[in-house]
């Protein structure tokens, strides 16, 4: 499904090369959910916008379903069944709920079936799919949204970047249920989540723990998570709160 | 009622009319009367002195609608109209204006439409106009509105003011009085592109007490277009306004947002906001993860910005 080949990325910090992924060698399976976790600054995010191609890496190959797409843009990458939701998600002016959800599904979503997409993220549908994706929506409600925009695209490939942050305890009991079924539901695609929490290293097939730049630790969830559990690469939603 | 077909187009585009409309209407095209109707309640009579109507609205008249537009096909017209709204107390009714220009030819064609509404106490109105100029030739399309609106108590008035193509000089001004308890509301959409030039004023007197004020415009300024942008609020009794200027710029486009507030007493709460710059790179990238290009990613935006 994707593999990445040699990827690193380095940035520049007062004049000096600060290198944040550094040589990373991964394949994503089919039919898999795959969670990333790791300490903060582990270069998570960035190795999830690489993929979505908002990233360049500095140097490494990636191959999408046998492609090489190194060199796509970011709506190639989209159009070939990449899809990627954002850590903070974007407000516009302007642009409503069902408009984004629209653009998401390519223009031919029903009414109706962008209201399921809604209620499939814990939202009443009647109640949002008119409002602007602007400030007046709170962080979660954002957040569900972003999430609904990237199961009304139904790609191939979908990353999502922290979905828990900035979700209140009640909304992410919601949000595990969201992530399960997307697992029931996978259709020979692949979701790759990352994330810190306990609830969704326990959906995970596969869980990858990148420190430094680089993968600790890569297996199956029953060989990975009893290693981790306790340390910042997985935390309990009340431990990540205090 | 005789029209072309460039006058139903442009008739559609500003009015949303594709047919003869349901109640009140007068259409002008080319500086002459092309179809009228009145209703039992709604009068229209053309003024005895000078050009233009005047509209008049009987008292309690409800879920109404007057249609008033203007078209302008021949190139090198130039026209000042005046046509002025005399509408009842406890009305309720829509009034549809708006002016579509089609010049193909190398003279200049001009509409200065001035409208001015005497809101009787406790009605209701809402005001749609829409401008619009299209054609090929060189001869500049220019509409140059003057609104005027005296809002008695607890009178509402709702505008909705768009001119979102082919008009290449526009100079709106909008007066508003309030009395006690009137409301207005204002929302502004302007598009300009090409080397289109756009003013837009706003003067605004809050005069009665508990009177409200809520004028918001959204501009989108293209290519080496140029807009101006002045809103004057003024408060003179209890009462509170808000106004906001959010614009978006591309390309060479320049705005220029002048706003301002004065209060002349201590119960006037007055607030301005105003704020100007390009699409957010991550709204652009947000969308093409969705699948668009980047050129449609900006249209969405802007359509939705403007909407």
């Amino acid at each position: 499904m994707l593999e990445l080949k040699n990827i690193s990325f380095d940035v520049m910090v007062n004049g000096q090369k600060k290198e944040i992924l550094k040589n990373l060698n991964i394949k994503f399976d089919n039919n898999k959910f795959i969670v990333i976790t790791g300490p903060n600054g582990s270069g998570k995010s960035t190795l999830a916008k690489i993929i979505a191609g908002i990233v360049i890496p500095t140097q490494g190959q990636i191959l999408f379903d046998e492609t090489d797409i190194t060199d796509k843009s970011i709506t190639d990458r989209a159009k070939s069944g990449i899809g990627y939701a954002f850590q903070q998600p974007v407000k516009f002016k302007g642009l409503q709920v069902y408009d984004l959800l629209k653009i998401a599904s390519k223009g031919t979503l029903s009414l109706e079936q962008a209201c399921n997409y809604l209620s499939k993220v814990g939202l009443c549908a009647g109640e949002y799919i008119r409002r602007e994706v602007n400030g007046s929506l709170s962080g979660g409600e954002l957040k569900r949204i972003e999430i609904a925009t990237i199961l009304a695209k139904q790609s191939k490939l979908s990353v999502f970047d922290e979905p828990e942050a900035g979700i209140d305890l009640w909304s992410f009991q919601n949000l595990t249920k969201i992530f399960n079924s997307m697992r029931q539901n996978i259709n020979n695609g692949t979701i790759v989540v990352i994330s810190h929490q306990e609830r969704i290293l326990e959906i995970a097939d596969e869980i990858l723990v990148l420190a430094d730049g680089k993968i600790t630790m890569q297996g199956s969830r029953d060989e990975i998570l009893p290693k981790i559990l306790g340390t910042e690469s997985a935390v309990t939603t009340c431990a990540k709160l205090n | 009622m005789e029209m072309n077909e460039i006058q139903k187009r442009l008739i559609a585009e500003v009015a949303d009319l594709h047919d003869v409309p349901m109640g009140a209407y007068n259409f002008r095209a080319n500086g002459k009367l092309a179809g009228r109707n009145t209703t039992a309640n709604i009068d229209i009579q053309t003024k005895t002195e000078g050009s233009g109507i005047d509209i008049r609205i009987k008292d309690n008249t409800r879920n109404e609608s007057v249609h008033i537009p203007v078209v302008l096909s021949d190139s090198g017209y130039k026209e000042v109209v005046y046509n002025d709204f005399y509408i009842g107390e406890n009305c309720d009714v829509v009034i549809v204006a708006g002016c579509g220009i089609d010049n193909c030819g190398n003279q200049d064609s001009q509409h200065d439409g001035i409208h001015r509404f005497y809101v009787g106490k406790n009605s209701k109105v809402k005001y749609v106009e829409k401008h619009f100029g299209s054609g090929t030739g060189t001869g500049k399309r220019i509409l140059n509105p003057g609104t005027e609106v005296y809002l008695q108590d607890n009178s509402v008035m709702e505008m909705e003011m768009v001119q979102i193509k082919g008009v290449d000089n526009t100079n709106r001004q909008t007066t508003a009085k309030l009395n006690k308890g009137a409301k207005l509301v204002v929302r502004e959409r302007l598009l300009t592109h090409d080397n289109q030039q756009a003013v837009s004023g706003y003067t605004v007197t809050l005069d009665g007490e508990g009177s409200t004020a809520d004028i918001v415009s959204r501009s989108v300024a293209k290519e080496k277009s140029y807009q101006k942008f002045e809103v004057k609020l003024t408060g003179n009794n209890r009462c509170s306004g808000h106004t906001e200027c959010d614009s978006i710029i591309m390309d060479e486009g320049k705005i220029l947002a002048i706003p301002s507030l004065e209060a002349n007493n201590i119960d006037a709460a007055l607030i301005h906001e105003a704020a100007i710059g390009k699409i957010a790179g991550e709204q652009l990238i947000k969308l093409m993860t969705l699948g668009l290009t980047e050129h449609e990613a900006e249209e969405h935006i802007i359509n939705g910005f403007l909407k």
